[in-house]
């Protein structure tokens, strides 16, 4: 897995999520705003084909970086919004986060499974997003800082 | 669903049976409040029975290594009961499971405390 500070994406065509349903959200800073894009990061992850418990763990991962995002990087301010893209293309599902805040650099966190570290009741986000996913990437959009997680698709052979 | 808690006793230990989340507002907060009063009442010997934790997320862990630290720094012991395979695998990842001595048995937990 690696970071990323450039805006580089899959070259890939993407499709759009599944119909009648938005490709993206703008949220209000507030923590009411989670639960409705979890809940979205899961269906797209059933409908990704992913089994139940790797779609909870997907949608559990979205969730962190939107409560990331409203927390440290728009630090709860109501004029700074939260936007969320879904994309789900042949090889791929893509959730990418944004925030209008500070920026972040995600190497400053410190390893949370580290013997000084592993009695801190927080730290844990950015490590989860990276385990479970297959890929994380952080772009700098000065201002803000956008998070995209991306889970490859399991192709069974016919 | 939100984080439900109750409390029973077996002998001199302390059983909290949870069900639902533990997570960030949820029930995070909860457990910590509890934990903080059995201290307080003098329980030393505390069992969190997560057998009907069906989710968790990084808040929740912090929230149980929060109350293990509590415990611990106040002369206790705090053992984990019944994980759930998703409450499980989140513990492995982070590797917690090393940190909480984790029983499968309800009459085991109570006898291990020495």
């Amino acid at each position: 897995m690696t970071d990323s500070d450039t805006k580089s994406r899959p070259s890939e065509a993407r499709l759009s999520p599944s119909a009648g349903q938005p490709s993206h959200l703008t949220l209000d800073s507030e923590l009411s705003s989670v639960e409705p894009v979890e809940a979205r990061a899961e269906q797209l992850s059933r409908e990704a084909g992913f089994d139940e418990d790797t779609s909870s763990q997907i949608a559990m991962v979205t969730r962190e970086a939107v409560i990331n995002a409203i927390l440290h990087g728009n630090k709860r301010d109501p004029n700074k919004k939260v936007r969320i893209d879904f994309a789900l293309s042949d090889s791929a599902l893509s959730i990418t986060i944004a925030d209008e805040g500070l920026g972040l650099d995600p190497d400053s966190v410190p390893d949370p499974c580290a013997p000084e570290n592993i009695l801190r009741s927080s730290g844990r986000g950015i490590f989860l997003m990276r385990a479970i996913m297959d890929e994380v990437h952080f772009h700098q959009l000065r201002p803000g800082t956008e998070i995209e997680l991306i889970k490859h698709r399991i192709h069974k052979e016919s | 669903m939100s984080m439900t808690l109750t409390t029973r006793q077996a002998g001199d230990v302390t059983i909290l049976d949870l069900s639902g989340k533990i997570t960030l507002g949820e029930g995070g907060v909860t457990l910590r409040d509890e934990v903080r009063k059995l201290l307080a009442k003098g329980a030393k010997k505390i069992v969190l029975n997560l057998a009907g934790v069906n989710y968790i997320d990084s808040s929740g862990l912090g929230e149980l290594v929060s109350s293990y630290t509590a415990v611990k720094n106040a002369g206790g012991e705090l053992k984990l009961l019944n994980l759930t395979s998703k409450v499980r695998d989140l513990l492995v990842i982070t590797k917690l499971l090393t940190v909480f001595d984790v029983k499968d048995d309800e009459a085991a937990a109570v006898a291990a405390f020495a």
